[in-house]
């Protein structure tokens, strides 16, 4: 087996660490990822059930300002709801120093890139700038916790998250001769439906119909999303009658989320879900183009272990090309800024001291130049995997000027660009960036240079 | 091998890209058409009611009394129906000339809900509904992928956030023209030498570097558009250090060049309260763009194309705090040498009893995709099919409006 320790932290973790031993195998990376979750206990993000402020609390503050009867207490109400806000703001600058900081520190990578992984390939972007703070805590509970299980529970675990379903929505889908529909005049929404079969499970080759989104979106109706109860299954907007989805049929009694959770069951063991899961995940990490024979080896797997993502990862760890040396993917924008902070070993102290417009000014708006808003792809297909959509001008201009300028912002005293090049590239850095590294005239320009570098930027 | 000696070398060895910015390794083509076509998406929704205002129509007055329009508003007439919004006079002296105009009583086909974040994915993606699912990109670049092979210059998404309307399978540049690329000459020699034997890295920086130096008003491109702007007669009232004018300048020197089409959105049209305040920054950032626009486009401004458009209008009736609620139909509003200004085009509904749309909105009795994509059709030769099922999916065109000259 051709594993590689530098291969292992760069192509499939987070990065070279100088602080950070490499793995030694892909069994030792299997079984710190099958372990528990030390990353998430030493740096815990908050979940989504528990999180404060809650929806709920901006609901309640927000409507103690409508009520207000004097000016007095209507300047107090509006402070209130200020305060909470701010308070927001704070989960959302927190959350972000705390994944970096994971990712600045673990020795368990390969976990963080699957949790960006699978959190994109069931994205859910807030549907207003207030609520992005939330999309931590979703990832958290619906996501991280399952990378290392079976995919039905990630998928069942996402469906029924209030973000994907206010993002889908699914909240405005009601079944039109349910109690519900036939009282407000309220119809079907196929949105949510669609993207499970195209995007979350059988992919957009799948052997579905739109016959069989139309009855998918049926057989969903009755999962919606409010305020005060999150998520929830109400029977009476739920479409009365069986719904056949892919030549199964489900439902024709009472109502019942136990339905749609067997018709998840049945979409994540579907054959064409695990071969589009799986060269996901191959295009994802080791590069464009798939080998059929890997992505074949992944599904077959999956279908044998019932969707155990642990086993479809054994598989594409032990494939030859999962450590040719040729990196073929670029880093998205998170990984290079995350990978590089790990370069520096950026201390997680000083990160997490950050205030809000230090973290808005060394991450948020930088990531925004480089092309990926946190948490915000323009559609329900996230990030784009091609390195030609990152590696633009606009892309490079944001990547260079990060590489350049932030190292000096986040660690003082700067390392040895001369020795930096081994912590970020390991031990065979190209020749040209020796040089160039060696021939800064400062050593933040010598940093940056290695930063910059196409043999950083790639993975 | 010495510092210099490694340079000069890889000086010498050509890195082409760097010597010729824009070069793309694969040989892409230039636009096969030669007139420019500017998207502005006013975020937010813009009271079309409030902008153009149908001063003529009496039951304006009523449903509005603190937002006046006409006369006692100090608006602009335009034809004795319609009268200009006061803070939006810059553009006045372009409707006389027939380089600015309106359209009213349109919308998207988005309905009901008046959600901001639907509304401007319906926009700009150009579907006539979300409920199916499917969003994936946006109209502008669905026209782009009608001709393959396009240089990603051809189209330019200008400004920080990702514009929708140009996202998709077809290749697009994107820039946000505060991006301050500072680089020491040393660091940016010592670039050249680590991407030299990456040719996607290569170009991409070597672009990057070679724009933000147009951005900091090196290049004699960029100093031409100051100049233009400069000498333009409407720009005296225009201050040039805004970040918006930036964004016009930036577009007006790709549009000179290879770029065909640019889109950038302005934000900020949400009036909920104290509308007339709002109003007058809104109209001031809009008048300077399109001022700015054309002055930096000089001579290309005859051949250019400006369309305003918004997610969707705000209610008839003002509120309790002199402002606006989310409504439907709106204006798009419209500038460009290309296209004949001067009129405000509309199949008015009415703002009486009745007229309403839900009772309460600018009844909408055109889809705004249709003036889109005659403007298409007559300024880029787009034929309907296209427009009918790539471009704009469910879009009836209807008769041409006549908006290109």
């Amino acid at each position: 087996m051709p594993f590689d320790p530098i291969l292992a932290s760069i192509r499939f973790g987070c990065g070279l660490s100088p602080d950070v031993q490499t793995q030694t195998s892909i069994d030792d990376m299997l079984a710190l990822l099958d372990g528990p979750d030390m990353a998430a206990q030493q740096f815990p993000i908050q979940s989504y059930d528990t999180v404060r402020p809650s929806r709920l609390d901006f609901r309640i503050a927000g409507g103690a300002v409508a009520e207000a009867e004097n000016e007095a207490a209507r300047d107090a109400a509006q402070q209130a709801v200020r305060q909470i806000r701010a308070e927001a703001s704070d989960v959302w600058k927190t959350s972000t120093a705390l994944q970096l900081s994971r990712e600045i520190t673990t020795a368990d990578g390969f976990r963080e890139r699957l949790t960006r992984f699978w959190a994109d390939h069931f994205t859910a972007p807030p549907t207003n700038g207030q609520w992005r703070y939330l999309v931590y805590p979703y990832i958290e509970q619906d996501i991280r916790a399952h990378v290392n299980g079976q995919f039905v529970d990630m998928l069942r675990a996402a469906v029924m998250s209030p973000l994907l379903i206010q993002y889908l929505s699914q909240n405005r889908s009601v079944g039109p001769n349910s109690d519900n529909g036939i009282r407000t005049g309220r119809g079907l929404n196929e949105n949510l439906a669609r993207e499970i079969l195209e995007l979350h499970t059988l992919g957009v080759g799948g052997a579905y119909t739109q016959t069989d989104v139309r009855e998918f979106a049926e057989l969903l109706t009755g999962i919606s999303t409010n305020v005060k109860q999150g998520a929830f299954f109400e029977p009476n907007r739920a479409e009365p009658g069986a719904e056949t989805v892919l030549g199964r049929t489900y439902g024709g009694d009472v109502e019942s989320l136990d339905h749609i959770m067997a018709a998840l069951g049945d979409l994540a063991r579907h054959p064409d879900t695990g071969r589009h899961l799986s060269a996901k995940l191959v295009e994802h990490f080791i590069g464009p183009e798939p080998h059929p024979d890997l992505v074949a080896a992944m599904a077959r797997t999956y279908d044998q272990t019932d969707g155990n993502l642990m086993a479809v990862y054994d598989v594409m760890l032990r494939d030859e090309g999962a450590w040719s040396p040729e990196l073929r993917k670029v880093k998205q924008p998170f990984g290079f800024v995350s990978s590089s902070m790990r370069a520096l070993a950026v201390s997680t102290d000083d990160l997490m001291d950050l205030s809000y417009s230090d973290v808005a000014r060394m991450v948020f708006r930088p990531l925004t130049y480089m092309g990926q808003t946190i948490h915000e792809p323009v559609g329900p297909d996230g990030w784009a995997e091609d390195d030609e959509a990152w590696i633009t001008p606009q892309g490079m201009a944001g990547r260079i000027t990060w590489a350049m300028q932030m190292p000096e912002r986040l660690l003082d005293p700067l390392p040895d660009p001369r020795e930096f090049i081994y912590h970020a590239l390991g031990p065979t850095p190209p020749d040209a960036v020796v040089f160039a590294a060696g021939a800064a005239e400062t050593a933040s320009d010598g940093v940056g240079i290695v930063l910059a570098s196409a043999a950083f930027q790639r993975r | 091998m010495d510092r210099r000696q490694f340079i000069t070398r890889s000086a010498m060895l050509g890195c082409s890209a760097a010597a010729a910015p824009f070069v793309t390794p694969v040989a892409m083509a230039a636009a096969p058409w030669d007139t420019r076509l500017v998207v502005i998406i006013l975020r937010g929704a813009m009271d079309g009611v409030d902008v153009i205002q149908p001063y003529g129509d009496p039951a304006l007055a009523a449903l509005r009394p603190n937002l006046p329009a006409g006369e006692q508003g100090n608006a602009l007439d335009l034809n004795g129906f319609y009268s200009l919004n006061p803070h939006f006079s810059a553009l006045k002296p372009l409707y006389d000339t027939g380089e600015f105009g309106a359209v009213h009583a349109v919308s998207t086909p988005y309905r009901d809900r008046r959600s901001h974040f639907d509304g401007q994915d319906i926009l700009e993606a150009g579907l006539p509904t979300l409920d199916g699912g499917g969003l994936r990109d946006g109209w502008l670049n669905r026209m782009l992928q009608v001709v393959p092979g396009l240089e990603p210059e051809v189209a330019y998404s200008i400004g920080r956030e990702q514009m929708l309307v140009l996202s998709g399978e077809a290749p697009a540049s994107r820039w946000a023209p505060e991006t301050k690329l500072q680089i020491s000459p040393n660091a940016r020699a010592l670039l050249d030498v680590v991407y030299h034997d990456d040719p996607l890295f290569r170009d991409a920086s070597s672009d990057a570097i070679a724009i933000a130096e147009q951005i900091s008003l090196d290049a004699a491109v960029a100093e031409e558009t100051t100049d233009l702007m400069a000498g333009a007669s409407m720009m005296d009232g225009v201050p040039l250090n805004g970040q918006h004018v930036e964004v016009a300048e930036f577009a007006a020197t790709r549009l000179r060049g290879e770029t065909r089409i640019a889109s950038f959105s302005i934000n900020g049209w949400d009036t909920h309260a104290q509308q007339s305040r709002s109003l007058r920054q809104r109209g001031t950032v809009l008048s300077d763009t399109i001022l700015a626009l054309r002055a930096g486009l000089g001579p290309v401004w005859g051949k250019t194309a400006v369309l305003c458009l918004t997610e969707f209008g705000r209610t008839a009736r003002e509120n309790g705090s002199a402002g606006t609620d989310h409504g439907t139909g709106s204006a798009m509003l419209y500038a460009g040498g290309a296209l004949r200004g001067g009129q405000v085009i509309a199949d008015w509904p009415g703002l009486g009893d009745g007229d309403l749309y839900a009772g309460r909105d600018l009844l909408p009795t055109r889809d705004v995709r249709a003036y889109a994509a005659w403007v298409m059709h007559d300024l880029i030769g787009l034929d309907r099919n296209t427009l009918e099922q790539a471009v704009f999916p469910g879009l009836e065109l209807g008769p041409n409006p006549g908006l290109v000259l």
